[in-house]
């Protein structure tokens, strides 16, 4: 039961990365879009393009955290404690974000909208840069079961910490990237297609080279989670992985922008299930999932309700991309 | 070590410093989502209202105000959400005592709060960026699941809360968790009152918040139909809830009185058991008794039990540890009370002057305590959710886990504290500075037409 309950939760990880990531990474965009005037048309682009659909991709994280608590409340309580200095900073950089981005929106005045602008554009790289930092002090084996048991600052200074939080901010940016190339192409925007397009395929190679660094750093900071990446599942993730990494790039010099949506989006999924595959059954060290999870009679409530959940949710949710995506339709005001 | 955190007990103590810092932001943030989590549930049904009128009567004017109110909407949403994570962030960061152990026993209500959570954030991209997307029947209705949502998520939220004074559906041995059943502690005894009681307050404060708009308009001599109309959708819902408010506040008290008699003793400032236990108003608490106040002979044992010979729990059956401090929780509850009977006094005087003459009432004294209203109906949720989360004091579970255990240990947990409030401090100034300017940025028209509709975006 605690597997199939945990599989959720990642999956529920997934889609944040995918859908929320490339959010954040679009307001990595916006903060080197250029100056005021220069830049505007891009950053027209980005608040179009994530302004209906940044609250629910934001969910995502809720929904995992909340499944987490449920599910495993004490690897809940022994991350969340022992990392509260990261999370609080990823707690005020969601603050940042989200409520930056609708003041900028409301407001009139160009003064306003450039410091709204900054610190949505901010707190966009720093939000992803603490969650891959607090990803990393799991995956590192720095945080222990027990409440604060690890140490506050080194759990997550250290080199795999710091590589995991630079790869997710690059991973973010990538998939934003990849995405406002298509977005822009629908919208009939050619030069901004050309300039996002150049953008992912810069962005993709860095971040190509910088998961091939984080995995070196594993190699003499993680050994185990490096031993395992680099065999059994873990392994076939990691080529999975790649190769629809290298394929997105191709696609990308092709021009293929849809079909490079779901290459992308492939390579970074691949990236994360490789990372489960390889600490699994393992949570926190010397803690398994069928030691930290709760009793079975509350997942399976959880998981009915949310199979119940799924059926509402799911047709509610391709709708309300269908309704963003429809070309044929006036384009936003904003 | 794995024995000793599953016991959920903390291998070191917190400081009294980071408790109090830990308990203080916990009440900040808390009190922040609130009053937008409030809106949250409210508005979209207003707003509704407002919208349905003018598909009905194809008026300009409920047009304007449904989509000017969305406009705001979309603000109030974003930052509610906003706050809301936080709170998500903090239950783990704060009071890994209490998740630890029990985060099993509430999750499935946060599991069904996060469903609804998602209609709610789906729908409401849908309805704030669908205006020219759907027909306005199809927009309309895509509000609907707005509204549930937001009542389904007040609802799952405050039944993990009443499960906070009513542990119920676990077992514990050892301080470990062995059996859960999780839908008999989403429904434990303080699940009604509770909820209901909530789910009134986010319609009151809405109702209350939007209409104080109107009434400062109103008294700056802006008494067009639109600001009318402005004023009377949300203030009539707000109105009618109000005394439905005061007979659930009642039961509420009952309900305490039955379940959770040293949270209302320290309401009442009552420390020996007896009856014919007076009502207190005002008063404050010296030395172990209760001074300065008016009492209503028999008063609370009335109110609890329907007789005078009701019998009254005094704090002093627990030991001194065991109480709560009397003092915040005997003025926050009085605050609440007193605000809800100036609220019903309020709405009297509108449905008098409505029944009688079939107009808003005139005098400015009406219009200055409608401007105040909104603020005052905030206040009270506050000042309830003092009573309630003070009350429970020293405990953060009822009986069962203590505030002081539940806090994380970690050294310097008052520097997020700190940081925190700054950014609330700031985030606030900047939420009313933002909404000022957006409703002063485009004035109302004086003859509005269906171009100044569609000149809402
Ligand atoms: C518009 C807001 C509002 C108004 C006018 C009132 N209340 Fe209230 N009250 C709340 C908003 C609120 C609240 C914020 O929603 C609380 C906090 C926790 C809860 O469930 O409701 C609350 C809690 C609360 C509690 C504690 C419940 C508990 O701890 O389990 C009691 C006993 C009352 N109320 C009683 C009353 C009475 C007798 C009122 C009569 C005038 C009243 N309230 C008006
Ligand atoms: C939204 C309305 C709420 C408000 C305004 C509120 C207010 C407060 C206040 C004032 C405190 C501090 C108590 C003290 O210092 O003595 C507190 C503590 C706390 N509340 Fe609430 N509360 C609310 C709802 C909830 C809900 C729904 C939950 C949980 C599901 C919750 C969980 C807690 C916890 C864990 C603490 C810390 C422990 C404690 O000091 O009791 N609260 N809250
Ligand atoms: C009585 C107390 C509460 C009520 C009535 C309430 C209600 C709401 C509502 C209606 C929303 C939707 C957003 C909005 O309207 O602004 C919301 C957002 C949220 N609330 Fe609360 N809430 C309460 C307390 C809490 C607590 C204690 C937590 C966490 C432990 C919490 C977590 C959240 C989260 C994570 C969101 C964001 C959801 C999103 O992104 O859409 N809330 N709340």
């Amino acid at each position: 039961m605690e597997a199939a309950y945990l599989a959720v939760m990642w999956g529920g990880l997934t889609l944040y990365l995918l859908l929320g990531g490339a959010d954040f990474g679009a307001g990595i965009w916006d903060l080197v879009a250029g100056g005021p005037e220069r830049g505007r048309r891009q950053r027209d682009l980005i608040a179009r393009t994530i302004g209906p659909v940044w609250e629910a991709n934001h969910v995502w994280l809720i929904f995992v955290i909340v499944l987490m608590w449920t599910g495993f409340p004490p690897v809940f309580a022994a991350v969340s404690s022992t990392l509260y200095i990261p999370l609080t900073l990823v707690a005020l950089g969601i603050i940042g974000r989200g409520s930056a981005f609708v003041f900028r929106k409301a407001s009139v005045q160009v003064e306003h909208q450039r410091l709204f602008g900054a610190v949505f554009a901010l707190s966009s790289l720093l939000t992803p840069f603490f969650l891959g930092v607090s990803a990393g002090a799991v995956a590192g084996g720095r945080v222990p079961p027990g409440i604060a048991e690890g140490d506050l600052v080194t759990s997550w200074i250290n080199p795999t910490a710091l590589a995991c939080g630079v790869l997710t901010v690059c991973v973010t940016a990538y998939l934003a990237a990849v995405y406002l190339t298509r977005e822009a192409e629908r919208e009939g925007e050619a030069d901004l297609a050309a300039q996002f397009r150049r953008r992912a395929l810069v962005s993709g190679v860095i971040t190509g080279a910088v998961a091939i660094a984080a995995l070196l750093v594993l190699r003499s900071d993680a050994r185990a989670l490096y031993d395992a990446l680099l065999s059994g599942p873990g392994l076939v993730l990691v080529i999975v992985s790649v190769v629809a990494g290298v394929v997105s790039l191709l696609l990308l010099v092709l021009r293929r922008f849809l079909a490079v949506r779901l290459t992308a989006a492939l390579a970074v999924a691949a990236m994360l299930w490789g990372w489960g595959a390889a600490q699994y059954p393992e949570m926190l060290p010397g803690l398994t999932a069928a030691e930290a999870a709760a009793h079975d009679a509350v997942l399976t409530a959880s998981l009915g309700a949310l199979g119940v959940g799924a059926l509402l949710l799911v047709p509610s949710m391709i709708w309300m991309f269908r309704i963003f995506q429809r070309s044929d339709e006036p384009a936003q005001h904003g | 070590m794995i024995s000793a955190f599953l016991a959920g007990l903390p291998l070191e103590a917190a400081t009294p410093a980071d408790l109090l810092a830990a308990r203080q932001q916990m009440a900040l943030s808390l009190g922040w989502h609130i009053v937008f989590a409030c809106f949250g549930v409210g508005m979209p049904l207003i707003t509704l209202i407002a919208e349905v009128l003018g598909i009905r009567t194809g008026d300009p004017v409920y047009r304007l105000l449904a989509r000017r109110w969305a406009k705001v909407m979309g603000v109030l949403f974003a930052v509610g959400a906003v706050s809301g994570t936080i709170l998500s962030f903090e239950m783990g960061i704060l009071w890994p005592g209490l998740m630890g152990t029990y985060g099993q026993v509430i999750g499935l209500p946060f599991s069904l709060e996060g469903i609804a959570f998602f209609i709610e954030a789906i729908f409401v991209g849908i309805y704030l960026y669908g205006w020219d997307r759907l027909p306005p029947k199809v927009h309309a209705l895509t509000g609907v699941p707005i509204v549930i949502a937001g009542v389904a998520s007040a609802f799952f939220v405050v039944t993990a809360n009443a499960w906070m004074n009513q542990p119920t559906g676990f077992s514990e041995a050892d301080g470990r968790v062995i059996t859960v059943d999780p839908w008999a502690a989403m429904f434990n005894p303080a699940t009604p009152p509770q909820t209901t009681h909530m789910i009134v307050a986010a319609f009151m404060v809405a109702g209350f918040g939007m209409a104080s708009v109107y009434a400062v308009a109103m008294l700056r001599g802006r008494r067009d139909r639109y600001h009318r109309l402005g004023f009377t959708i949300p203030f009539t819902l707000a109105a009618i809830l109000t005394p439905v408010q005061i007979v659930v506040g009642d039961w509420a008290a009952k309900f305490l009185h039955e379940r959770q008699p040293i949270k209302l003793a320290a309401i009442e400032g009552v420390f020996e058991s007896g009856k014919h236990v007076p009502l207190h108003l005002g008063g404050i608490v010296i030395d172990g008794e209760m001074r300065y106040a008016i009492e209503i002979p028999s008063g609370l044992s009335l109110l609890a039990g329907n007789k005078p010979s009701t019998h009254i729990v005094g704090l002093n059956t627990v030991p001194e540890a065991d109480q709560p401090p009397v003092n915040i929780v005997h003025l926050a509850f009085q605050s609440m009370v007193a605000i809800g009977f100036a609220l019903l006094a309020l709405s009297a005087v509108f449905a008098f002057v409505w029944w009688r003459r079939r107009r808003l009432p005139e005098t400015p004294w009406f219009w200055r305590a409608a401007a105040l209203a909104g603020a005052g109906a905030a206040f009270a949720v506050e000042a309830g959710w003092v009573t309630t989360e003070v009350g429970r004091q020293p405990w953060v579970v009822y009986g069962v886990l203590r505030t002081a255990d539940a806090v994380n240990p970690a050294p310097g947990l008052r520097w997020g504290f700190y940081l925190v409030t700054a950014v609330y401090v700031v985030l606030t100034v900047i939420t009313i500075v933002v909404l000022r300017r957006m409703t002063r940025s485009t004035p109302v028209p004086d003859e509005i037409t269906n171009a100044d509709v569609e000149a809402v975006h």
